[in-house]
Parts: C-alpha cells; structure tokens; sequence
C-alpha cells in the first residue's frame, strides 16, 4: 500500500510539478484536480473589446499575504480564472535578487543592487512580456501576410524596458514615446485586438484605424509618434503640466539612441532643467539608430551622461528587474521635487529597425542569436523564477497558451473587423462645432468635417 | 496552417468590402463620384494589388549618348556617380547614405569614392541642411540627402531662412548655390502620415530656393545634374513610389535638362492638364481615356521646376485650349494648383472657357487607410474634364 501511495505521488508529484514530499494522497489528489483545471480549455476567453484595463495578473495565491500592490483599485477582469491556489510550501512566495548596478552620472548614490521579488509580480511581469513579445511576432506574420501595411516597428528584445517601467510607475503617471510604441501601448492598457486592429487600419483599432503602427494612444499614453525626437518637448511639456497642477505624477519620456542626436532634445533638456520638470527622460538604446550603429552616429554613446547638468543613470535594459528598480528611483526622484533624470536603457531589438528592414545588413546574425541566448529578457526572467522555485515549468507553459490564444484571437478581430468608414476621412481635423465642410479633390466635392 | 489562415483573412476582408459604407457624404453628385471611384473594387481591397497609376516611359532617344536601362533609384546613383567622377569638391550626405541608402539611390558611392566624400550624418535634420549650407558657402559642393521629404521639417528655418536668403542678404558676398537637398516625396501606397507628404508649396512660396520634382529616369537625372550644376541652393524631390516602378532607358554619361522649363508631353486642342512628379502618369492615362470616351483632345504639360515655374509654356497653352486642369497629391488648399490657377486667370482670363479644375488631395493630413480615396486618381480627374468640357 505505501509503495502504491509512493508510486502515486511521485506521478502526480511530477504531473503537477510540485516537489516531492511527504503529503498525503488527499493532498496530492487534490493537487491533481487542480492540475487538471488547469489544463482544461479555459472558459471565458473574449474579453470585451472597449474595455481599457491593465495587462491581466493572476489573482493572489491563497493564503500568501496580499501584498499591496500599485494596482489595488482594479478589479480582475471577467472570467479569470484560479492559476494556483496553492499553499504556500510549493512556491517561493518572494525573493531578493541581485541586480546590476547602474552606472550614475552626477548623482550620490544609485538605485538598490537587490531587487525583491513576489511570485505574483513575477508572474505578472512575465505574462506582460510574453503578451508583448507575441503580438509582435504576430503582427511580423500578419505584415509579411500583407493584411498590415505600411510602416510596422516591432518591440521583441525589448519588452523588459516596457515592463519595467510600468511596474515602477501609477497608471496616473504619464508616458509618451516615438513610434516603437507596440509594447507600451499594451502597457498602459490598450487591449491586443485594440493594437492588432489598429496596426489592420480597422474601426475596432485604438485610434478607430487612422494613425496605424505608429499613432495609439490611450488615457495617460500620448502615443506613438512618427517624427524622430519630437516627442521629447511634449515629454517636458506634459511633466510642467503635472508640475503645475501639483498632482504629484510624473512623465516618462522616451526616446532612441537615434533621436539623441536631434536638437529638440537638448532644447528640452534646458528647459526641465531650468524649471525642475518631473520627467524621466529615458534613452532606449537598442545599439542602432535604423542601420548606424552608436559608435557612427554619436560622438559619445553615453547617452546617460548626454543631459550634461541632469543627472543620469545607466541600467540593463534586459533585466526587467533592473529596469524596475531604476525606474522606481528616478520616479522618486522626480516627485521628490529634484527635477529631471535621464535613464539610458541598455537594450536589444531582434526584428530590424522596421519591417522593411531584414536587420542584417548591418550587424551580424550571430549578433543577434548571442543576445537571444544569453540576454533574453523574458529567459532570463523565467530561469529566475524557475530556478528560485517561484513557478513550475508547467504553469508558464500554460500562461504561454493561454497568450498565444489570446492573440490569436486578438489577429482573428484585426483581420476580419470592417475597416473605418470613409466619414472618418475628414472627422477630427479641427475641432469644431458646427459641421465643416473639407475641400475634396474637385471644386464641387466637399466632405464633412465632424469633431 | 498559416496559409489557411491567410487564405481565410482573405476571404474575411473581401467579405468585408460589401459593407463598406459609402453613402450620407453629402450631395447626391457626391454620391456619382464616390459610386465611380467604389466602381474600381480592385482598390479598395485591403491588400493593393495595383497602384493608382501605370508609368509610361519616355521614348528612348540617343540624344545624349550610350543608354542604360535604369529604374529610378539608379538613374539617381549614375547622376550622382558622374558629379563624384567630375567635380573633386562634391560631397554627399545624409542619414544612411553609407551603405546606400534606403532607397538604394548611393549604392557603391562610398565604395568607389571614399569615406570622406559619402557619409553619413547623425539623425538631424536641421543640422544636415545647416551643414551643408556652410560647406557649399565655403565651395564645396554639397548634395544632402533628407530621408524623406516627410522630415524636412526641421530644416525648414535653414532652408527658408539661411539657405533662400544668403545672396540676396550679403549683397552676392556669399551665396549657398553649391547646395542640393534631394528628398524621396509624394505617395507611395502605403506611406500614411509620415512617409507620403509632398511639401513643394510650402517651399513655393519662398524666392531663393529652386524646387524641381522629374517624372521619371531620365527626366530625373538630367535635372538633378541641372539642380548640382545651378548656382542656387536647389531641392530635388524624387517620387519614392515610381524609385523601382519606373523603368527606362538612361543615358550613361552626364547630361543636363534646364530648369524652369515645363515639358509639354502631349499636343491638345481641347485641355490643357498640368502636373509633375507620378502624377504626369495619372494624367497620361486620363489624357487617353478622354480622347476615346469623350473625344477631347488634351494637351499634357509636365511641369517640371515648381520654383520658379515656366508660366509661360503653360498659359500659351491655355490660351490655345481654353481649359487647365491641374492635379497634385498635396491638399488643394493652398497647394501649388492654387499659384498656377491665380496667374493662368490673370493672364489668359479672357481665353477661359470654363472656370480653372484643381483635383488634388483632400484638405487632411495624408491618411492611413483612406488612401485610395484621398488621392486624385484618374477617375476624379476624368470626372473634371467632363464637367469643364460641358461647362
């Protein structure tokens, strides 16, 4: 009998992923109904299309202390389901992890070298990446497909910059970046389908299908802009207007390693300086601006030290640990009234500058596979998380399927949702109150303008 | 599985197209000329099979030597290629020019030249145009390249302000006229907001500058070694969409086509159709459809040089024909159609026998989705003719 309770439970210990040990056959039958939930199809999968809300988090395990996170007031969405409602003896509930350490430009100190982590966070944070690694994977198949056109910027290799620094601010805070704006889009809570209709040109598209890859928006996400270094002076514009209205959020400003070249940058520099604007300025740099590589483009590539007076950090942009903490200290910094900072985010993209670009001609393949083997940021999260007992290899398989669904289905509405109407060609030009009527291409055709 | 997957999307987005909504847009006429252009259902399929124009290349002719088949982007390369082989102080530019460019228009410059002669910039515009404005100041001569005609913003105080003006302020002390900014411009299918502007009015209207928009190889490189040759600071606009699709025989050696002289391409008795860049194509095709279904016989000028503009070719031609029909990408307010119909009435008011057609883009920034419906296809233009033949 003890052998047969033995055999059972090393099987359903290895089934469900949990260590061996002594437990009980109730115990480890229940485990297995739970396994078996798990793995079962999952039962709401839609989520409705309008509805803005964060990237989905499992619920807290059961048991484990709530841990105060900074997104108490939102609801789990509908249909969510129990990932692991385990004891806490299974999982390492948190961990401290060493971090490497930023390199700090006219500052004291810099941010913390061990960075705590909860289960929950890392799950969260992994769920986050791979969502986003995914829907451009997605939309790199949906491009070569021809069902997106134009111009398609794609985000993997990055998603930890992404992750990071919503993890360290309040969905109150404000973000805005240049056209590589897929990932934070999602972070800042616009829904795949929303993204993927978007990127179609489809009415069900986060900006109703008019600006396409590079113009989403969302409340507190100023897009998503096409022109190299323009947004970094609405960056600063936006931190005065937080300064202004003293409502204690900050503006995260991003742009590349391309863009800090541009002259508006350093116009911008001057003035949140000047002014003490709080706004993190953060340099995504990703080793080349399109085809040049930093070394031919930038008299110096320390983009951290570029702000001159502002102080500045460097941090791994693969580690969305690193990222995380980095962001949370100069989002302290900010609100604690010291003016801006600058971030450089030391980071990788795999796919090419854009879809027109194969991304080869000016660095090497092997480049590319030594930085996805050894620098993955979504890798290097899951061995952690695997390594420290935190996750089993069989639930981030199940959080794999269940993303993979999701953005399948997420293509599945881009594809086959109408695109806008043609009233939508002149709608939102100006804003105005009484219809306008637009000139049209002929003298006699004239289309009207709502707003 | 990712082919049926594809093959239904396809099916899903034809499905789609039967419910496009077309109506409540206005007029009942407007409702005739959307019906006319939503006729053409091969274009209003997500995936564009076709472009909105066909390219009709010139002639070949053996005026200016030894000839070359070329596409657009390469005729660039060989003018380019002769001014590096002829003129020791020329220098090129720009972002990305290194490795070719993205357009393919340097491609083996750098190689065959050197380093210090093809380069590359950092990402900034203002500072590429500044830079050059000094070095032609100094005497080299300086052809910039603008990624794409979307981004000369920036550079617009240089352009407008120290390049248009340094002549005329210093008296001829000094001058930039050793400057040529050369831009990929105009729609391209696909482009939306940023990669489809054609910013020439904004340009027109500044006296200093010359601007020169070819219709096609061989247009293109006689003029852009006419811009490199000239003694004012030029802007070359080449149309991005026609770099690969037009195809024509080149000459190899240097040649020089002036500048500020329209082309006319085609003799009419009936209309005169003015336009430049690709859109020369659209008006061929509807010079041809008026001719067989209207029996109106057009006449076709290219205009050319857009600053300063040959205003007489074209009101000569006005004056024969009675009617002008002009078409641009850009939006119809105050674009470039708006200049040429203002000094066509002026001169030729009494020769007018219906009021001065402009069909040009809508007054909205360049549109993501909407494309097809925004540009002045030849559908609209045909459209124009008829109404300006039965005024």
């Amino acid at each position: 009998m003890k052998t047969m309770l033995a055999i059972i439970s090393n099987a359903l210990c290895r089934i469900t992923g949990r260590s061996a040990g002594e437990q009980t056959v109730s115990e480890l039958l229940i485990g297995l109904s739970e396994f078996v939930n798990l793995t079962s199809p999952p039962a709401a999968a839609a989520v409705p299309p309008q509805a803005r809300r964060l990237p989905p988090k499992p619920p807290p395990a059961g048991g484990a202390a709530q841990l105060v996170s900074s997104r108490t007031d939102q609801t789990d969405r509908p249909g969510a389901r129990v990932v692991a409602s385990r004891s806490l003896s299974d999982f390492t509930p948190q961990a401290t992890f060493d971090i490497k350490k930023c390199d700090v430009h006219r500052l004291e100190a810099g941010p913390p070298v061990r960075a705590e982590l909860t289960r929950e966070q890392g799950l969260q944070y992994y769920r986050t990446m791979q969502t986003v690694r995914r829907m451009e994977l997605k939309a790199d198949q949906l491009y070569k497909q021809k069902i997106i056109r134009g111009f398609c910027h794609l985000y993997d290799g990055q998603e930890a910059c992404a992750a990071g620094i919503e993890a360290a601010i309040n969905p109150s805070d404000h973000l805005i970046t240049a056209y590589r704006a897929h990932g934070y889009t999602f972070t800042r809570g616009v829904s795949i389908r929303e993204i993927l209709a978007e990127l179609t040109g489809r009415r069900g598209g986060v900006a109703k299908g008019k600006g396409g890859s590079m113009h989403m928006y969302a409340p507190h996400f100023y897009g998503g802009n096409g022109i190299v270094g323009a947004q970094v002076p609405l960056g600063a514009g936006i931190a005065l207007a937080c300064q202004y209205q003293g409502n204690n959020q900050i503006c995260v400003t991003l742009y590349g390693d391309g863009a800090a070249n541009q002259g508006q940058l350093f116009e911008t520099f001057n003035m949140a300086a000047l002014w003490k604007l709080p706004c993190i300025f953060v340099c995504e740099n990703n080793k080349y601006g399109m085809g040049t590589s930093v070394e031919r483009a930038s008299a110096s590539t320390d983009y951290y030290k570029r702000g001159d007076f502002i102080p500045g950090l460097r941090v791994d942009g693969m580690d969305v640990l690193c990222v995380r903490e980095a962001a949370k200290f100069a989002a302290d910094h900010c609100r604690a009234g010291k003016g801006p900072i600058i971030m450089e985010l030391q980071t990788y993209r795999y796919h090419g500058h854009s879809m027109s670009d194969p991304g080869v001609s000016y660095r090497t393949r092997e480049e590319i596979q030594e930085v996805r083997s050894k620098s993955d940021p979504i890798s290097l999260l899951k061995e952690r998380l695997l390594s420290n007992n935190m996750a089993s290899v069989e639930e981030l398989k199940e959080i794999d399927i269940q993303i993979r669904k999701e953005v399948e289905e997420a293509a599945q509405f881009a594809t086959s949702d109408p695109e806008p109407p043609l009233e939508e060609l002149c709608n939102h030009i100006f804003s105005n109150d009484p219809p306008l009527e637009v000139r049209g291409t002929n003298p006699w055709s004239k289309l009207k303008s709502i707003s | 599985m990712i082919i049926a997957m594809a093959a239904a999307a396809r099916l899903f987005i034809r499905g789609a197209h039967s419910t496009l909504a077309i109506s409540g847009v206005g007029t009942g006429r407007q409702n005739s000329l959307l019906k006319l252009s939503a006729g053409c259902s091969s274009r209003l399929k997500a995936q564009r099979h076709a472009a909105h124009f066909t390219f009709q290349p010139d002639p070949p002719t053996t005026e200016y030597g030894d000839t070359q088949k070329m596409n657009l982007f390469q005729s660039i390369t060989s003018a380019l290629d002769n001014t590096l082989a002829s003129d020791p102080t020329a220098v090129i530019f720009g972002e990305d020019v290194a490795f070719g460019g993205v357009f393919r228009c340097t491609v083996g410059l750098r190689d065959k030249y050197g380093k210090d002669r093809v380069f590359n910039t950092p990402l900034c515009e203002q500072g590429i145009v500044g830079f050059g404005i000094g070095a032609a100041a100094a005497g080299a001569t300086a052809i910039a390249e603008i990624q794409f005609a979307d981004y000369i913003f920036p550079a617009f105080d240089q352009i407008v302000n120290e390049a248009a003006k340094y002549r005329y302020r210093s008296g001829n002390l000094f001058d930039c006229g050793n400057l040529t900014i050369r831009a990929p411009w105009g729609c391209v299918g696909h482009g939306s907001l940023y990669h489809s502007q054609s910013p020439e009015a904004f340009f027109a209207h500044c006296p200093g500058i010359k601007v020169v928009i070819p219709r096609s190889p061989l247009q293109a490189k006689g003029l852009l070694l006419s811009c490199i040759a000239d003694n004012n600071p030029c802007l070359f606009f080449e149309p991005k969409i026609l770099y690969r699709a037009a195809v024509e025989q080149v000459p190899v050696d240097s040649y020089t086509i002036p500048l500020s002289q329209a082309e006319v391409l085609q003799e009419g008795s009936d209309l005169t159709l003015v336009a430049w860049g690709t859109q020369i194509h659209v008006m061929k095709e509807v010079a041809n459809m008026a001719q067989e279904k209207l029996g109106v016989s057009c006449e076709v000028i290219d205009l050319r040089t857009i600053l300063p503009w040959d205003t007489e070719t074209v009101c000569k031609s006005v004056v024969k024909t009675g009617r002008l029909l002009i078409s641009h990408e850009a939006p119809v307010t105050g674009g470039f159609a708006a200049e040429i119909s203002s000094t066509v009435q002026e001169e030729c008011f009494l020769n007018l026998e219906a009021p001065i057609a402009r069909v040009c883009g809508y007054d909205t920034p360049f549109p993501h989705i909407f494309e097809p419906f925004y540009i002045p296809d030849k559908w609209k233009c045909f459209d124009a003719i008829k109404r300006m033949i039965n005024y």
